[in-house]
């Protein structure tokens, strides 16, 4: 155990630890002057802002969309099943540049989609689906499905079918029987599923660098800006530091659900 | 409950492939009366229920509940209560909210829906608990609050599939008798499910033993007991002695059972109708009775009863005596005499 303990320690916590402690050292503020200027800067406050609001439609668009897809996935037989695990897992296993790029030649000015709406005279000129906040959310989306389409699949399939059953038996309609007892118990796969996406969402890079236009600016591109063109290494630090804040702040009540899934034993 | 009709089945079949996996069952179930499907796994006493309760479509045949053809309603519309062998008791949902959830679909007023459940809620004892959560609850108070559950709507018939069947033993004869108790109090029409003959004997105005899809038999528990109408139906329902006829050679009374049981016969004896005595006693030649000499090969305590497997004439019988006082008790290797009223011995056909 102290070994492995050590490693983990050598390999995750001091890179990040003697990071910040030397940015931070280096600039000639004292840190809560560094705070100060980060949560007064309205550039970075809309930054963080932006990261935020761009995490949570991207949150509520993946929920959307991977609902049913788990539904489906943990109501259907072997063929089905199959087919959709695979569309599920497959991109999981690519690098997210590939799947982005694969994207961009789907929604570009000239890309297979506006060709193809263009053709079917659907639409007079080609649509901006890309360089702005809908393309990040489409790319960010697309990366992002599979992590909670597998959460909430895991969760559909600890609730036991004969609770339905008990529910249609006692003249429950389909309806009826999804939201008060199908939905409540597949909540804390949802919640701690959104929880992950969230948390994932915020540190992206990638999808937004790439798909986004000038407004969308996420932090995680704000602090490779400030290291690659501005050398402002304390400022990156303390961006850095905030990122890190939330996430553990949004773990911790991840933890918080998880635990209490496993109390409802499942 | 609701003064229905019960409930028939006429000619029900359900095929997986092409295998077929219950094969035209019938039955009538009288209102008021506790009727049993027991069975081995595989012999489609689920199935058939499922059929009934309408989660698994049926190829075939009919059901009537309350005199209403049902045959092609969904679960929803069927109005049938259900007890499951896992309780499927909803774990985000009080005890209370688990009662009241068939009330609260059909939309009651506030205080009938309290005063219903609390009605429910004393029937099976457990009042105080409401406000707890199924998982603070022990299996058999689960269970309690599953039935609860069910005749708080007053459903025309009540199903239940092996409901005590995760219970230990000791608890599951409790709530046998208390299930049976609230059955009869409320004059509930229930199909019972399983795989437990004791457990369907203690209940049952009538038992089906299914085998194979199909119904071997029908009838009282002591009558299909008693009177098995197959080798299988015996042997489900309890210890049975089989002998093949051409062993039955002795006395005047047992050649006469030699008679009937033609080929492909075998003669039925329950091992508690087998009375043992020392070789040194007096056996009278009474007739109607038939007396085997032979040796004990095994004997089983099993507390109230001792069991005694008994070598004679090629045969193994096995022999229960009452473990009261003033019987003879044996050890392996003792002669004995097993003697047996004739009457007491049924001839049925080979499966």
């Amino acid at each position: 155990m102290a070994p492995l303990m050590g490693l983990l320690l050598i390999i995750f916590f001091l890179p990040i630890a003697w990071f910040l402690f030397q940015a931070i050292n280096e600039s000639d503020q004292t840190v809560l002057e560094q705070i100060k200027r980060v949560a007064l800067s309205p550039d970075i406050t809309y930054v963080i802002w932006n990261t935020n609001w761009i995490a949570l439609i991207v949150t509520l668009s993946t929920l959307l969309l991977a609902y049913p897809i788990a539904y489906t996935l943990a109501h259907s037989r072997k063929f089905t099943f199959t087919l959709i695990i695979i569309c599920v897992i497959v991109p999981y296993f690519t690098s997210v540049v590939v799947r982005t790029y694969s994207w961009m030649v789907i929604l570009g000015r000239n890309g297979l989609l506006n060709q193809a709406l263009l053709e079917l005279g659907l639409i007079q000129e080609p649509l901006g689906l890309m360089y702005n906040r809908l393309g990040v959310i489409i790319g960010m989306v697309y990366v992002l499905l599979p992590y909670l389409v597998l959460t909430l699949f895991s969760a559909m399939k600890g609730i036991d079918t004969n609770l339905l059953r008990a529910a249609h038996s006692m003249g429950a309609s389909p309806f009826y029987a999804f939201r008060r007892i199908y939905f409540p118990l597949s909540l804390p796969g949802l919640i701690s599923g959104c929880l992950i996406v969230f948390i994932l969402a915020i540190g992206f890079f990638i999808t937004p660098a790439l798909m986004g236009g000038p407004e969308d600016v996420m932090i995680a591109m704000l602090i490779q800006r400030e290291i690659e063109l501005n050398l402002n290494w304390p400022l990156a630090a303390m961006l850095s530091l905030a990122l890190l804040a939330v996430t553990l702040v949004l773990y911790a009540v991840y933890y918080r659900y998880t635990n209490l899934e496993r109390m409802l034993g499942k | 409950m609701t003064g229905g009709d019960g409930l028939t089945i006429s000619g029900l079949v359900k095929r997986y492939g092409n295998q077929t996996v219950v094969n035209d069952v019938s039955l009538a179930v009288a209102d008021g009366e506790f009727f049993s499907l027991l069975g081995p796994s595989g012999s489609g006493k689920t199935s058939t229920l499922m059929m009934i309760a309408g989660f698994t479509r049926m190829d075939d045949g009919r059901i009537l509940a309350g005199g209403r053809d049902i045959s092609r309603l969904t679960p929803q519309q069927r109005g049938l209560g259900m007890v499951f062998q896992n309780y499927a008791l909803f774990p985000h949902l009080t005890v209370f909210d688990n009662v009241a959830f068939p009330l609260q679909i059909r939309k009651l007023p506030r205080h009938t829906l309290r005063e219903r459940v609390a009605w429910a809620l004393d029937v099976v004892r457990l009042g105080d608990f409401a406000r707890r959560l199924p998982r603070e609850l022990s299996g058999g108070q689960q269970q309690r609050v599953a039935l609860a559950r069910t005749i708080v709507f007053h459903p025309k018939v009540i199903l239940m599939d092996e409901p005590l069947g995760a219970l230990d033993k000791n608890l599951r004869y409790h709530m046998q008798v208390e299930l049976k108790e609230i059955q009869r109090n409320l004059g509930m029409t229930v199909v019972y499910v399983t795989h437990d003959q004791e457990e369907a004997m203690n209940m049952s105005d009538r038992i089906a033993i299914m085998n194979q899809g199909r119904i071997e038999q029908m009838g009282p528990p002591s009558q299909v007991y008693e009177n098995p109408a197959t080798v299988f139906v015996a042997k489900f329902l309890g210890e049975a002695n089989l002998i093949e006829p051409s062993n039955l050679q002795g006395s005047a009374s047992s050649e006469r059972l030699q008679a009937i049981a033609l080929n492909g016969s075998v003669v039925f004896l329950r091992p508690e109708r087998i009375a043992l005595t020392p070789p040194h006693a007096e056996v009278n030649e009474v007739d109607g009775w038939t007396h085997w000499a032979g040796r004990v090969a095994r004997v089983s305590f099993l507390g109230n009863v001792i069991r005694y497997a008994i070598e004679a004439r090629g045969v193994t019988l096995i022999a229960d005596a009452q473990n009261a006082r003033g019987l003879p008790r044996f050890e392996a290797g003792d002669s004995v005499i097993a003697c047996w009223r004739d009457d007491d011995v049924r001839v049925l056909n080979h499966a």
